[in-house]
């Protein structure tokens, strides 16, 4: 199983990143582990400048703005 | 649409882009027409207003967002980052700025993107430099001026924008401020930062500047319309020369009120400049009302709140000052040269 983080100081594109991961995570049928990482300091040790970021598995995998579902549905397939 | 069929979607977008636009004025003297007021009126001359600026303002951004999306797709935060690292100041500011016009900027990410430069070791006055210059001057507000004013206005706001980024920029890099910075930003070391471009596809392009205009103008699109409906009210209601006592440019205390005003107030360049085509209609001067336009668009309270996490309150009454002399010195010449 494959942990997902959703990197971003709660920005409305954030929220919907979010959602969109569970969302499509549903549909598919598969389970992931999912959290939001809030913190400033938290995001930085990523290194993401543009929120929000992606992170599976403590890789980054994407950087600023809302994943397309192609994107999203490649990363849970994966998992 | 633009998945599966990246060039047609792209071409029938593009034809159906150009006989929006190049109808636009049959298309609002129907309308117009056929509107149960009297177009002499207060009201009609402000619905007219309203109905021929609506639809072009709107059209006119989704064109530019879409190709700016795919023209940002070369520029992320990363890469600008990539760019400005360790280049000598002056020509590092000077950079920044320009950068500033084509990376994709929203204030939600100015805190990770200050931090970024910080850890890459950007100097603070680079830094600012990109700050100022990023939301100030970017595609919307240029092309915009363009749409409405014509190329010699958004090339004078390109030009005093960048100057004012560049000089403030460099004036607040002299000023030694990172004592003024939150202490946790002050501890951050600064690290090597490798940088890995990303390898996109025409088509992702494509696919990227649709979704920066449906990002975009899903956002603005209520700025335009309340600036439009105010520019709308002030096309309509206000008697013909009646700015010139007060905006005009012999009045010297106009610049500052301007600036002033427009500090606190946030919109995007999109809802302002309906607002600054009106005010010029009826004599407000130029210098005046782009000085308000610039500060209203590049600084405003919800940006301060968000960068006061990295900030400290000092900090940023410093950076407003600053910024604020910048275009203010800005109107003050524009109208005394004009």
């Amino acid at each position: 199983m494959k942990t997902f983080k959703v990197l971003g100081g709660g920005c409305n594109n954030c929220k919907i990143t979010f959602k969109l991961i569970t969302d499509i995570a549903d549909e598919l049928g598969k389970t992931i582990e999912i959290e939001k990482v809030e913190d400033i300091q938290d995001i930085m040790a990523y290194d993401v400048m543009s929120t929000p970021g992606v992170v599976i598995d403590e890789n980054v995998v994407h950087r600023g703005g809302i994943p397309t579902r192609k994107q999203v549905i490649e990363w849970i397939e994966k998992a | 649409m633009f998945n599966k069929y990246p060039w047609p979607t792209f071409l029938f977008a593009i034809i159906v882009w150009i006989l929006l636009y190049s109808n636009l004025v049959v298309f609002a003297d129907f309308v117009v027409s056929v509107l149960p007021v009297d177009p002499e009126s207060h009201l009609g001359q402000a619905l007219a207003f309203f109905i021929y600026d609506a639809p072009k303002v709107v059209l006119l951004l989704s064109g530019v967002v879409f190709f700016m999306g795919i023209i940002n797709s070369w520029f992320t935060p990363e890469k600008t980052r990539a760019l400005l690292a360790g280049r000598p100041l002056g020509l590092a500011n000077i950079l920044a700025a320009s950068l500033g016009v084509v990376t994709p900027f929203c204030s939600c990410s100015a805190v990770p993107l200050f931090i970024g430069f910080v850890q890459a070791g950007i100097p603070l006055g680079v830094t600012f430099s990109f700050l100022i210059a990023a939301p100030m001057v970017n595609e919307i507000a240029l092309t915009l001026l363009f749409g409405l004013f014509g190329w010699k206005i958004a090339l004078l706001y390109l030009t005093l924008g960048l100057f004012v980024a560049i000089i403030g920029g460099i004036v607040l890099g002299r000023l030694h401020l990172e004592k003024y910075l939150e202490q946790w930003v002050q501890d951050i070391p600064t690290k090597q930062l490798s940088y890995e471009s990303v390898n996109l596809t025409f088509p992702d392009r494509l696919q990227l500047g649709y979704i920066a205009v449906k990002d975009i103008v899903g956002k603005v699109w209520i700025y335009i319309l309340i600036g439009i409906g105010v520019g709308a009210f002030i096309h309509g209601y206000i008697p013909e020369n009646f700015l010139a006592a007060f905006m005009g440019k012999d009045v010297w205390w106009s610049v500052p009120l301007a600036v002033i005003i427009g500090i606190p107030m946030y919109s995007s360049a999109a809802g302002v400049i309906p607002v600054v085509q009106a005010l010029l209609a009826k004599g407000a001067a130029l210098g005046t009302a782009l000085a308000f336009m610039m500060s209203v668009v590049a600084l405003s309270l919800p940006e301060m709140i968000i960068l006061r996490k990295v900030l400290t309150l000092k900090l940023i009454g410093i950076f407003i000052s600053i910024v604020a002399s910048g275009i203010l010195l800005v109107g003050l010449i524009f109208n005394l040269v004009l």
